[in-house]
C-alpha cells in the first residue's frame, strides 16, 4: 500500500496549523511555506497521475481497516486529474496573492488557503459519502474565512448570505446521508454501487428520494440553476485571489455528480431513471443560458466574471448530462477550460481595479499597466466566450459534437451556440468599455501605479496554460476519453475498493484480529 | 416511539424552514438551528429505532442498536455547532458595519466599497 495517495490531504493539514503557529508575525516566511506546500502538491499530483496513467486504481485504508467498514482514500484517473487541476490553480493564484500584497491585508490568509486546499483535495480523494461531507464542510469553512479576508460591510453581507446558504446545503446533504443510510446500510460509494443494484423494484422510494436530494447539494455546489443565488455576490465582493481558487470550487459539485451518478446510480440504474436526462439536462440549459445572459446585463466587470462562472458550470453540466463516454470526455476538457479561464478572469478583473475608483462597467480614466491587462483580457474573454482559436471554443465543439446523436440535439444546439453569441456581446462590451473608451476621459494629474511584475506573472501564467490546453488538445482529450471509459466500467474501482485485504475483512485475518479482540477482554 | 421522532423531525424542520424564509439573521440563524437539530434526528433515526439495546457486540445479546449513525450524529453535531459560531460571528460584524441584518442585498447594490 503506497503511502503518497494521502499526502495531498495530510501535507496542507499540516501546513496550516505550522503556519500559524510558528510563522504568525512573519508574512515573508508565510510566503515561502505556501509556496513550497504547492510546488510539493503540483509534483505530487504529476507522480500521482504518471502511476494512475495506465488505469491503476491507489487504495489507501486508513488504519489498515477494510473498506466497507473503514476510511479508505481512493485515488483513480478522475480524482488525480482533479487534485492536479486544483494544485496548478491554486499555485497561480498564491502567486498573484502574494504578487499583489492580498495575502497581508488581513490575518491569516496562507493558513485558510492550505486549509481550503486540504478540503478540495480530501473531496476529490475520498471513497466514502460521509467523509465527502466532512472534506466539503472542511473546504468550506475554510473558504468563510478567505471570502471575509480583509473585511468591509459589503464583503461581510455577502459573507453572510454565502455561510447560510451553505448551512442549508450541508443540511441537506446530511438528509440525504440519512435517507441513503436507512436504505442501504454503508455509505462508502464502492460498496453503495453493489447494493444500490440489489434495491427490489418495488421499493425504491427511499432510494429515489435520495438521489434527488443528493444531486440537489451538488447542484448548490456547482451554481445550477435554479439554485445558483449564493454564487454572484460571493464571488464578485471575495478578494480576487479567494475568487479566483473558488474557480475550482463549482468544479468540485461538478466531480461530485460525476462521481456518484456514474459509480453509484449509473443512468441505466431503473431505480433512478430519468433524473439525468429530464431533470440535470433542462437545469443545465437553463445555467448556461442565464449565465450568459447575466454576463450581458452585468453592471460591473466582477459580476460579469462571476456570471461567466455560471454560464461555463452550464455548459460543463450540459455535457455531464449526456451520461455518456463522449459527454464525459468533453465535459472534462471544458472543466480544465473553464477553471483556467474563470480563475484568470478574476485575477483581471483586480488587476483592472488599480487606479480605478471601481469596477463598475463605465468610462474611468485609465489604468495602470493598462497594455497588458487589455492583453489579459482579450485573451481570456476570448477563452471564456468559446471563440476560435482558443480552447472554449475546443471544448464547446466537443459538447456539440457529444449531443448529436441524443434526440435533444436541437435544444442543446440552439441554447449552445445562442448562449456563446451572448457572451461574445456581453465580453465585447465590457472590454471596448473599460480598455477604450477610458482613453476619452482626461487623464489625471498623476499615472496610476501600475500593479506588480508579479502580478503579471500569475495571471500570465493561468493565460498561457489556456493556450497550451488549446495546442494540446489532441493529448489531453486522449486522456480525458481514458477517464470517461473506465468511469462507465466501474468494476476496477468497485474491486479495489472492496477486495483488498485489511483488517476485519474476511479470510484468516478476520480470526487473528478476533483472537487478538478476546485477549484484550 | 416512532410517530414522536417523525413528528419531532417534521415539526423542527418546518418549523425551521418559516425561520429560515424570515430573512433577518437572527431568525435565519436561529432556524439553521432547528433544521440541524431535526437532521441530527434523522440521521439517528436512519439506524432504525431500537430501546435499550447496547451498541457493542456481545455473546449473549440479540438486538443491537446500529452504532454508525451515532458516530455520524456526532461528527454532524460538531460540525453544525462550530458553523453557527461562524455565521453569528460574521453576521455579527455585517450587522455592526451595515447597521441592518437584512439578509437580501439592498434594491441599489453599494458599490465600490470591497477593495
Amino acid at each position: 500500500m503506497s503511502h503518497w495517495i494521502i499526502l495531498p490531504i495530510v501535507l496542507p493539514a499540516f501546513l496550516a496549523p505550522f503556519i500559524v503557529l510558528a510563522a504568525r508575525f512573519h508574512v515573508s516566511i508565510q510566503r515561502a511555506i505556501s509556496v513550497a506546500g504547492l510546488l510539493a502538491l503540483i509534483v505530487l499530483g504529476i507522480g500521482l497521475s504518471w502511476q494512475v496513467s495506465d488505469g491503476t486504481v491507489l487504495l489507501y485504508q486508513l488504519g489498515d481497516w477494510a473498506a466497507p467498514f473503514g476510511i479508505v482514500v481512493v485515488g483513480d484517473r478522475l480524482s488525480i486529474f482533479m487534485v492536479l487541476l486544483t494544485a496548478v490553480l491554486a499555485f497561480f493564484v498564491l502567486l498573484y496573492a502574494i504578487g499583489s500584497g492580498w495575502d497581508a491585508r488581513g490575518w491569516h490568509f496562507h493558513a485558510l488557503f492550505q486549509f481550503q486546499l486540504m478540503g478540495i483535495m480530501g473531496a476529490f480523494l475520498t471513497g466514502d459519502l460521509f467523509n465527502l461531507f466532512v472534506f466539503f464542510e472542511v473546504l468550506l469553512i475554510a473558504s468563510y474565512g478567505l471570502m471575509i479576508h480583509a473585511g468591509g460591510t459589503v464583503r461581510l453581507r455577502a459573507g453572510v448570505q454565502y455561510v447560510l446558504f451553505n448551512l442549508l446545503g450541508s443540511t441537506l446533504f446530511l438528509f440525504a446521508l440519512g435517507s441513503i443510510y436507512a436504505e442501504t446500510g454503508t455509505l462508502n460509494m464502492a460498496d453503495l454501487a453493489q447494493r444500490v443494484q440489489l434495491i427490489d423494484a418495488s421499493e425504491t422510494v427511499g432510494i429515489r428520494v435520495a438521489a434527488v436530494l443528493l444531486l440537489m447539494v451538488f447542484a448548490i455546489k456547482a451554481a445550477l440553476v435554479p439554485l445558483h443565488f449564493w454564487l454572484p455576490s460571493s464571488y464578485a465582493e471575495a478578494p480576487a485571489p479567494v475568487a479566483a481558487l473558488f474557480a475550482i470550487m463549482t468544479k468540485v459539485g461538478a466531480y461530485a455528480i460525476i462521481r456518484v451518478y456514474t459509480l453509484i446510480f449509473p443512468p441505466e440504474l431503473e431505480a433512478t431513471l430519468g433524473l439525468h436526462g429530464t431533470w440535470l439536462l433542462p437545469a443545465a440549459l437553463v445555467s448556461l443560458a442565464l449565465g450568459m445572459v447575466g454576463v450581458l446585463a452585468a453592471k460591473s466587470l466582477d459580476r460579469l466574471v462571476a456570471f461567466s462562472v455560471i454560464g461555463s458550470m452550464g455548459m460543463v453540466m450540459v455535457a455531464i448530462a449526456l451520461f455518456t463516454p463522449e459527454g464525459i470526455t468533453a465535459a472534462l476538457y471544458y472543466i480544465v477550460h473553464s477553471t483556467l479561464a474563470a480563475g484568470a478572469l478574476f485575477l483581471i478583473s483586480d488587476l483592472v481595479r488599480h487606479g480605478r475608483q471601481n469596477l463598475a462597467l463605465t468610462a474611468q480614466a485609465p489604468v495602470g499597466g493598462m497594455a497588458m491587462t487589455a492583453a489579459f483580457f482579450f485573451v481570456a474573454a476570448i477563452a471564456m466566450a468559446g471563440l476560435p482559436p482558443l480552447s472554449g471554443f475546443v471544448g464547446k465543439l466537443l459538447i456539440l459534437d457529444a449531443a448529436f446523436d441524443t434526440p435533444q440535439v436541437v435544444w442543446i444546439w440552439a441554447v449552445v451556440l445562442g448562449s456563446s453569441l451572448v457572451s461574445v456581446v456581453g465580453f465585447a462590451r465590457a472590454g471596448s468599455v473599460i480598455f477604450w473608451k477610458s482613453h476619452s476621459v482626461k487623464v489625471q494629474d498623476h499615472a496610476p501605479i501600475a500593479p506588480s511584475a508579479l502580478s503579471y506573472v500569475a495571471t500570465g501564467g493561468l493565460v498561457v496554460l489556456l493556450v497550451a490546453h488549446t495546442v494540446f488538445a489532441g493529448p489531453v482529450t486522449r486522456y480525458t476519453n481514458s477517464i470517461a471509459t473506465s468511469l462507465f466500467e466501474p468494476g476496477a474501482y468497485v474491486s479495489t475498493v472492496l477486495d483488498t485485504p485489511g483488517k476485519l475483512s474476511e479470510g484468516k485475518d478476520d480470526d487473528a484480529a478476533y483472537a487478538q479482540d478476546d485477549e484484550e477482554h | 416511539m416512532e410517530f414522536l421522532v417523525a413528528s419531532a423531525i417534521g415539526i423542527m424542520t418546518a418549523a425551521g424552514l418559516y425561520l429560515v424564509l424570515r430573512l433577518r439573521t437572527f431568525p435565519v440563524i436561529i432556524g439553521i438551528s432547528l433544521l440541524t437539530y431535526a437532521v441530527n434526528v434523522f440521521l439517528f433515526a436512519s439506524g432504525r429505532l431500537t430501546f435499550g439495546a447496547p451498541p457493542i457486540l456481545r455473546d449473549d445479546v440479540l438486538a443491537y442498536a446500529d452504532p454508525l449513525p451515532q458516530a455520524l450524529v456526532l461528527t454532524a453535531i460538531v460540525i453544525s455547532f462550530g458553523m453557527t459560531a461562524v455565521v453569528v460571528m460574521i453576521a455579527l460584524g455585517a450587522f455592526l458595519g451595515g447597521d441592518t441584518d437584512v439578509v437580501d442585498d439592498p434594491a441599489d447594490p453599494v458599490e465600490g466599497d470591497a477593495s
